[in-house]
């Protein structure tokens, strides 16, 4: 019997090309992943909040955007709608956010105190308020509804009972409640 | 042949003893926020055993697992008494001081801040210098195993160092650097806080450098798992490893690559811009590719162990398998459980998908599938390969292993699928009390009754494990022989220096470091007034 010569049909050559074909499956996979990724980006499917905006929790409620009568939803001169929101131990301000289907909505957040989270159900709406710094995401809704918007990150032992509400109504009744009042909310109804 | 075996011993057992707590205190957390259980009236319970349990499942058992099996490689593979002995037994009475003075300010109630510590929440500094306590133990043994490697490769210079030395020293260093992240955020931050030293503290900052931490702790946990899959289970199932090289390759891009690409974790943070977060996407993407890499040998190896028993055809050798033998049935199940963790991974990886699933429960089910499933069923099957060579007795309760094996696959399964969907559909993860009267909340109470009995199933599992080490206590002596590895189709004669040191990848780490976490680190210390006041939980009480 004669051994397999060396070199091209060898055991060890046949093994290190399998490898180097299973190593190119993977990169060219992986390398697919990375562009998809890049290219939702890009096109503004979702994106993460461009630059790091800070504020001071100890301040909130005296001056800048968020003190009390700044927060909730207002229509913008462009059409859209802001709505500004804090959250603190155990509950957010204001606790019912009102936001108008089919209308692109920003949302500016921040936390009073500790680390919450800003979640909407059913929604690629999903933050964490930091305190000292300040989140935006930008979204749409396109369907009326009320909507649960848990905080998701450990705030202390209330943290269970830090649930939130949305609701979004129809376009033309909120531009009706909004020519009337500066800043919107449902935490009445 | 192993020569300390009393000091591998006492670290498996630490490990495996506080695994057992821990896994009950999981199986009461699931319960008791369940539709099966009412209001829990004092919600603190919960997170306090919440923080307890994720404290020992996440610090202290993996790391104890890491250490004992480390030196065991170590004695085995470089055929030698471990050098620094007493240091290692100074090392694991570390770890369990640190243990206990981190776990009794938890279970009184003054700490229960998470295991992920949460400033600008603060509470007793007695657990946090307790789990200071547990790296710098943890840090012995990183030393020790350098050290080792370093005088074995003086006196056999031109030797290939052994394969399971090289991937254990890599996880070493890899834990190593990756716990000065939350080193850093302990030392300067949390502790001078908690001691009362400074009255406001960098949330922002503290987050990004748990960060740095808390992604590469994943792939310390992991590398134990990953040594067996390639340095015990080809030898156990009679096969041969199909590639030394790639093995090595894999391990050192684990080293690089693992490090720096923990800001995916602050996805939805405010504190870290878009740029970087996109980076550390991309380099969470090339961290799949030794996992690929893995998946792609082993299976290579597996089918060479079934072509050597008269296995044929394209798919037809898996039946010739021997699917009797517990190393054979833990290496599959845990490959179908890092499928469906790294599937949920590449998920979570992308910015886009993870805003959807970022902080749910979806996010709790994925490591406990990667890191409960498809890690700790491979600690288990490294506990029963070694045993033997740590007791002198016999361990061939092979019927009882299966079905503690098979137990703790299908726990997991039914633990986590239903814990994922929960996630997708909005439920947020660690509350005591979950409302499910609410209509919003009503369909996801049938998925967690389904979770909680999959814990159950677990905890059975967990039993019988026990169970199976202490008989092996107990059974008749043995002489177990040599401790070995898996040899290669090709083993090789020698070894590039790339690939049989580690000084090149580590040098690798470090500057990677520099780049993906510099920047961010850098930028938020130069930042004006982040800082924000302190919070004491303790003071409350």
């Amino acid at each position: 019997m004669t051994l397999p010569p060396a070199g091209k049909n060898s055991a060890e050559h046949v093994a290190a090309g399998a490898e180097r074909r299973w190593a190119t499956v993977s990169l060219v996979i992986l390398l697919l992943l990375v562009v998809m990724a890049a290219i939702a980006g890009a096109h503004q499917a979702i994106m993460p909040q461009a630059k790091v905006e800070t504020v001071d929790p100890r301040s909130l409620h005296i001056s800048g955007e968020f003190t009390e009568g700044n927060l909730g939803s207002a229509l913008q001169p462009d059409g859209s709608v802001m709505v500004r929101a804090i959250g603190q131990q155990y509950s957010f301000t204001p606790q019912c956010i009102l936001v108008p289907k089919d209308t692109p909505v920003t949302i500016r957040a921040t936390s009073a105190d500790v680390v919450h989270g800003f979640l909407i159900e059913n929604s690629n709406v999903n933050l964490m308020l930091v305190p000292g710094y300040i989140s935006t995401a930008s979204t749409r809704f396109s369907r009326t509804a009320n909507l649960t918007m848990p905080c998701h990150e450990f705030c202390g032992v209330g943290h269970e009972g830090m649930w939130g509400r949305i609701q979004v109504i129809d376009k033309a009744a909120f531009l009706k409640l909004a020519a009337n009042q500066r800043r919107l909310s449902c935490v009445a109804q | 042949m192993l020569h300390n075996k009393r000091l591998i011993l006492a670290h498996f057992w630490l490990a495996f003893g506080g695994f057992g707590f821990a896994l009950l205190l999981g199986e009461w957390q699931m319960y008791i926020r369940s539709p099966l259980h009412a209001w829990i009236g004092d919600p603190e319970l919960y997170y306090r055993s919440v923080t307890a349990h994720g404290t020992t499942m996440a610090y202290v058992f993996p790391t104890l697992v890491a250490m004992a099996f480390g030196y065991a490689v170590a004695e085995a593979s470089l055929g030698r008494p471990l050098i620094g002995r007493r240091w290692a037994w100074v090392g694991l009475a570390l770890v369990a001081i640190g243990t206990v003075t981190a776990i009794v300010p938890v279970s009184l109630g003054v700490d229960s801040v998470l295991y992920t510590f949460y400033p600008p929440m603060v509470g007793n500094p007695l657990y946090y210098i307790g789990l200071v306590l547990v790296v710098v133990g943890s840090w012995v043994w990183v030393v020790l195993m350098s050290v080792n490697l370093y005088m074995w490769k003086r006196a056999n210079k031109g030797v290939p160092v052994p394969l399971a030395m090289f991937a254990t020293v890599a996880g070493s260093l890899l834990w190593g650097w990756t716990a000065v992240g939350a080193a850093l955020e302990l030392l300067f931050q949390i502790i001078p806080s908690a001691l009362g030293l400074t009255n406001t503290i960098d949330a922002g900052l503290s987050r990004v450098l748990f960060s740095w931490t808390l992604h590469a702790i994943v792939y310390f946990w992991l590398m134990p798992a990953y040594i067996a899959y390639y340095t015990i289970i080809p030898r156990a199932i009679g096969g041969r490893l199909f590639s030394d090289p790639m093995a090595r390759l894999s391990f050192a891009m684990f080293l690089v690559v693992a490090m720096p690409i923990g800001v995916h974790h602050l996805f939805a943070d405010p504190e870290v811009g878009a740029g970087f977060k996109f980076l550390h996407s991309v380099f969470t993407a090339l961290v799949a590719l030794p996992t690929l890499l893995t998946v792609f040998t082993i299976c290579a190896s597996v089918e060479i162990a079934a072509r050597l028993r008269g296995g044929r055809g394209v798919f037809g050798w898996m039946k010739v398998l021997p699917w009797q033998n517990p190393m054979m049935l833990a290496l599959a199940f845990s490959f179908v459980m890092l499928g469906f963790g790294g599937a949920g991974g590449l998920i979570n990886m992308s910015y886009q998908l993870n805003a959807s699933i970022h902080n749910t429960q979806w996010v709790t089910g994925h490591f406990h599938l990667i890191f409960g499933g498809a890690i700790v069923i491979m600690y288990f099957a490294i506990a029963y390969d070694i045993w033997p060579h740590l007791t002198g007795r016999a361990l061939n309760s092979y019927r009882l292993m299966r079905i503690q094996l098979w137990i703790w696959f299908v726990g997991m399964m039914v633990l986590t699928i239903p814990w994922h969907f929960v996630g997708i559909l909005g439920m947020p993860r660690r509350m005591a009390f979950y409302d499910y009267t609410n209509p919003a909340l009503a369909s996801q109470a049938d998925s967690v009754i389904m979770s909680v009995l999959g814990g159950a199933i677990l905890v059975v599992s967990g039993a019988i494990f026990l169970t199976v080490l202490v008989r092996g206590h107990r059974a008749l002596r043995v002489e177990p022989g040599e401790y070995r590895f898996s040899v290669a189709v090709h083993q090789p004669r020698t070894m590039p220096a790339a690939l049989n040191g580690l000084g090149l990848w580590f040098g690798l780490m470090l500057a990677l470091t520099i780049v993906n976490y510099g920047f961010p680190i850098a930028h938020l210390m130069s930042l004006p007034s982040t800082s924000v006041p302190v919070i004491h939980i303790d003071a409350a009480r």
